[in-house]
């Protein structure tokens, strides 16, 4: 079992408000890890430090290590373009451009030189087959993206990601804005893309993290209490708060 | 036009269940929002009645067709729509671009110095200068320092600083309202920011940017002062940049002021009226597609 990504003492701060305090996390190739814990406690700002998403926000601070394939991301002239083709994100609301189908999907390979219709044609086919969508849309991939409904939408966004051929994918709440038909069908969906891709997502949903989860990271208050294979943190924690947490005493 | 019913609209909620709460004072504002909404509409249309009533007979096909002759008591004024037409196509083509990326700088890239602080309040102010403040500029700047003479280049120079403050706020307002979750889909995907704006942040402010374009272009086609002193009041046709020009708004004032011919005058005025209507049309459409093509 490879690592594919490891932080170590990992601080941020959002000016002088300490969000994450000396986490530290293995991600392993191809699992999925779940990050989970109560609102507010850095599940998103974890994530976003993991594709060097806080780096749009002025104000925050980040230090320690978060190195992929052994490489410090935080290094200085580490190239934030490739890292983001390698580490993909959806986002907690599906959020496709106002473009078409079409153009959602080829946006990133468009971005990243390729111009070929028939090159953007067989990605746009293979992506949405992999997400599971191609014979919903195959006759209106022209039509806008925004009418498609929820489900559909977050599937698009997965697919879009797909198409720069990332090896990680973050996910953050990728369902909670999802009914409960969609939100089945993406997890079935995660099962399948696990197979190809590492994936981490964040969940608010205990039954979600159990049902599709092969590691589990607890966050506290911007600590990471405990990290563990998920049927181990879900029925024999080490830590009290765990425990607590994931039998809805507290969240 | 839209925007005063639309905030109709948001003033005057059409949900049923609201009737019920409905007190004489609810009832008086309704009244007074009602006889201020007529009141607005009554005046437009005797000012636009009136104006057409007494022009638009007088123009036909050799009115549009043929030159001015006589100083334009007589023959028609072709030559004043293509010099309208150039001087704003122009001065657009000046603003749009400067316009533009200045709002992208100011919404994408500007740290909040003191030093950006002084640019916008002094766009603002910008706006707020009296029309023949920038005729003056104008004449002194580019017709006699820069030798530029009337022509529609110092004509076409004024007024795109004329329109730049608007066009600038009406893009920066769009560029605001266009959701953060855009930008982040486009960065996650290994865009650079330059890339994500281009791509993404301004094609969706489109309507937007047309919006501030078509102000500027309303603003430029009314504008009479700053036009006579920067591009002169020449009735010939303009063939190049460096050729003077006459626009509709100073030939109007022209021939209104010197009591050259109530029938060309008022032919005139209903032309302008109906060229602005174009464009709010035009604009209306533009916008309106757009919508719905974002939103189906
Ligand atoms: N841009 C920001 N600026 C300042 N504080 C922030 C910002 N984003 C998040 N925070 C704070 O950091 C903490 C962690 O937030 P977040 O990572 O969104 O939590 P979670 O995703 O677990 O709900 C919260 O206390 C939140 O208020
Ligand atoms: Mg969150």
């Amino acid at each position: 079992m490879d690592t594919k990504i490891k932080i170590r003492n990992l601080n941020l701060y959002y000016g002088n408000f300490q969000a994450l305090s000396d986490v530290e996390m293995d991600i392993y190739d191809n699992k999925i890890t779940a990050l989970i814990g109560p609102s507010g406690c850095g599940k998103s700002t974890f994530l976003r430090t993991l594709n060097r998403m806080n780096d749009l926000i002025g104000s925050v601070k980040i230090d320690g290590n978060v190195l992929l394939d052994n490489q410090n991301i935080y290094e200085k002239d580490y190239d934030v373009i490739r890292l983001r083709r390698k580490i993909g994100m959806v986002f907690q609301k599906p959020n496709p451009f106002p473009k078409s189908i079409y153009e959602n999907i080829v946006y990133g390979p468009r971005i990243h030189g390729t111009k070929e219709k028939q090159k953007l044609d067989e990605i746009v086919e293979t992506t949405l087959k992999e997400v599971a969508l191609w014979d919903e849309v195959k006759d209106r991939l022209k039509k806008p993206a925004m009418g498609l409904s929820g489900g559909q939408q977050q599937r698009l966004c997965i697919a879009r990601c797909l198409a720069v051929h990332p090896e990680i994918i973050l996910m953050d709440e990728p369902t909670s804005a999802l009914d409960p038909v969609a939100t089945l069908r993406i997890e079935s969906l995660l099962e399948e893309l696990v197979k190809k891709y590492t994936i981490v997502i964040v969940t608010h949903n205990m039954q979600q993290a159990g049902r599709v989860s092969d590691y589990t990271s607890f966050f506290l208050n911007g600590k990471v209490l405990e990290s563990d294979e998920t049927d181990i943190i879900f029925s024999n924690p080490n830590n009290k708060k765990t425990e607590d947490y994931i039998t809805g005493r507290f969240g | 036009m839209t925007n005063a019913t639309e905030t109709f609209e948001l003033i005057v909620p059409k949900e049923k269940k609201f009737s019920k709460m409905i007190n004489w004072k609810t009832y008086f504002f309704y009244f007074f929002i009602y006889l201020m909404a007529t009141v607005t509409i009554l005046v437009l249309i005797a000012i636009i009645g009136y104006i057409l009533i007494n022009g638009v007979l007088h123009i036909d096909w050799e009115f549009l067709t043929s030159e001015p002759s006589k100083m334009g008591k007589e023959g028609g004024i072709y030559s004043i729509i293509i010099g309208t037409l150039y001087l704003t196509l122009v001065s657009v083509v000046i603003a749009a671009p400067i316009g533009i990326l200045a709002a992208v700088y100011f919404t994408e890239y500007a740290k909040e110095s003191r030093w950006i602080k002084m640019i916008r309040f002094g766009t603002e102010i910008l706006a707020g200068i009296p029309s023949i403040i920038f005729g003056l500029f104008g004449f002194t700047f580019f017709v006699i320092f820069l030798g530029f003479r009337w022509s529609i280049l110092s004509g076409g120079l004024t007024l795109a600083m004329m329109i730049l403050p608007t066009l600038i706020r009406a893009t920066e307002e769009s560029l605001k309202t266009v959701p953060r979750s855009y930008r982040e889909g486009s960065l996650s995907l290994g865009a650079t920011k330059w890339q994500t704006i281009i791509k993404v942040v301004l094609p969706s402010c489109l309507s937007g940017i047309l919006t501030g374009l078509i102000l500027g272009i309303g603003r430029a086609v009314g504008e009479t002062a700053a036009v006579m002193l920067t591009a002169g009041s020449s009735l010939g046709v303009p063939h190049a940049l460096t050729d003077p020009a006459r626009t509709m708004s100073v030939h109007l004032y022209i021939l209104a002021s010197e009591g050259l011919s109530r029938e060309k005058t008022f032919a005139t005025a209903s032309l302008l009226i109906i060229l602005v209507l174009i464009i709010n049309m035009i604009a209306n459409m533009v916008t309106q597609r757009y919508i719905k093509k974002a939103k189906a």
